[in-house]
């Protein structure tokens, strides 16, 4: 059996910024991640972020990935396992993993939970024809490995992320023959909102897609309009031929480590579903195991990479390896995220978070 | 052509070219890419067949979360190729029902 001080699992942005504090702080870090090298899916966002600069605002996702990645695999007392699975959480605090074809067991004396989430789908007649794809998977297929998705693409979803991806169609050629928005009014960003509406991608909201069809993969898509009443206009269809659904319905925690661990779970659909309850340092209601990003409930890469930083402070601070001023900086880092969650942005996640019950109920 | 030429703000390093077989037809791709980058850039978006109602699938996720690309690599059935690098020789088969793991003993699968 291996040991290891603090054991993080998943190296996007929560779990790196995450084994990033911890190791600063002196404490022994695994970092367990399932690519070549850790980044999780900042990789594949080429735009640059927004907030204040500590949150590194106007840095494109692409090159803060770059910059923890290298920082991660220089910085002695954190071991990157790249290609590594957690299979399990076991009382003992030992953790089971897969790495590279072997069986390893892992007792971390504290674990952080910083697996992300996942693309959620949207129900509709011949919605699993090959064509259909999450928008996380066109940016990956575009902008990781340089293949298009295809020639003609309807997007599902006005929120940041159907935007943002749209957008990143229209540089790699692609296009966008229309973006569809069962709400009555856009989600996401204004400035992502002006950028596509200049490319000349026309968004209908207050529609959603009626079905796909096509043989052996989507040709073509209908969209109609729904009431006030979320209810569809019969009379109303609109008729698309397109070869590409892109789905940007938004993201659903994933949280399958914490179910088999045991962690008390709530069902909160403004935090993207079912998240860990957890004290306000990130403590799930298994003592000794904390989470970070995504998984605590769907936000944005800036907040998770703050709330990677509090997790691996307390985290380590557990361990004996607290800095001098722990109060200020646990402080500074709450002051972050309630400055992210401001605004009208920030109102589910607000919403979510008052679920929770302050200070969000673990322990 | 779906690789893409140009792009204002990426440039993407590739392996070397290779090839590889998909139900037994030769195709060319880039050593390291996923297995389904590498159809998908062939025009290939099928991938394999759902095992009640034999409806075609393709990817979805495209990072190993969703299981939708469910493929016979080498005769092992059930492999992700989403997330499988591609090797130079490598034989990508269509999945038709759930995967037969009998096929790697009797050393099947093309």
């Amino acid at each position: 059996m291996k040991q290891t001080g603090i054991a993080v699992i998943g190296g996007g942005p929560a779990g790196l910024s995450a084994a990033l504090e911890a190791a600063r702080l002196g404490a022994r870090v695994t970092l367990i991640d399932s690519e070549d090298r850790p980044g999780g899916q900042l990789v594949k966002q080429t735009h640059k972020f927004f907030g204040s600069r500590k949150q590194q605002a106007g840095v494109r996702g692409i090159d803060i990935a770059a910059r923890l990645a290298r920082e991660a695999v220089s910085l002695p007392g954190l071991e990157v396992w790249s290609r590594a699975t957690v299979l399990g959480y076991y009382d003992d605090r030992v953790l089971a993993v897969e790495r590279g074809g072997e069986f390893v067991k892992l007792r971390a004396e504290r674990a952080i939970v910083a697996t992300g989430a996942s693309e959620k789908v949207l129900a509709f007649p011949n919605n699993d024809l090959p064509g259909v794809y999450g928008a996380g998977a066109v940016q990956t297929l575009m902008n990781l490995h340089g293949v298009k998705p295809g020639k003609n693409v309807l997007m599902v979803g006005a929120g940041n992320i159907g935007l943002i991806v749209s957008y990143q169609l229209r540089q790699a050629g692609v296009n966008v023959k229309a973006i569809v928005e069962a709400a009555p009014r856009i989600g996401g960003y204004l400035v992502h909102a002006a950028k596509v509406r200049r490319a000349g991608i026309r968004i209908y909201t207050g529609h959603t897609v009626k079905r796909a069809y096509g043989r052996d993969g989507v040709e073509g898509a209908v969209i109609w309009r729904l009431d006030r009443n979320w209810e569809p206009v019969p009379g109303t269809e609109k008729d698309f031929e397109v070869d590409v659904i892109c789905l940007a319905v938004g993201l659903s925690p994933l949280a399958d480590l914490l179910w088999q661990a045991g962690c008390r779970m709530r069902y909160i659909p403004e935090l993207g579903g079912h998240v860990p309850e957890r004290g306000r340092d990130l403590e799930t209601s298994i003592p000794g195991l904390y989470v970070a990003g995504d998984v605590a409930g769907v936000e944005e890469a800036s907040s998770a990479m703050v709330e990677g930083r509090l997790a691996g402070l307390m985290a380590a601070a557990g361990l004996g390896y607290a800095p001098a001023d722990l109060v200020a900086v646990k402080e500074e880092l709450h002051n972050q995220l309630a400055a992210l969650r401001s605004g009208p942005t920030g109102v589910k996640i607000r919403q979510g978070l008052a679920q929770l019950g302050e200070p969000y109920n673990a322990n | 052509m779906l690789r893409i030429q140009e792009h204002p703000i990426l440039r993407f390093q590739k392996g070397r070219p290779v090839r590889f077989y998909f139900d037994g037809k030769e195709l060319e791709g880039y050593e390291g890419e996923p297995i389904a980058a590498a159809l998908h850039a062939a025009g290939v978006k099928v991938l394999r067949e759902s095992a009640r109602f034999y409806r075609p699938r393709g990817f979805y996720c495209a990072i190993g979360n969703c299981s939708s690309c469910l493929m016979i690599v080498d005769g092992e059935p059930n492999v992700r190729v989403c997330t499988e690098k591609l090797r130079e020789g490598v034989r990508v088969q269509t999945q038709r029902g759930k995967g037969d793991l009998r096929q790697i003993k009797a050393g099947e699968g093309n």
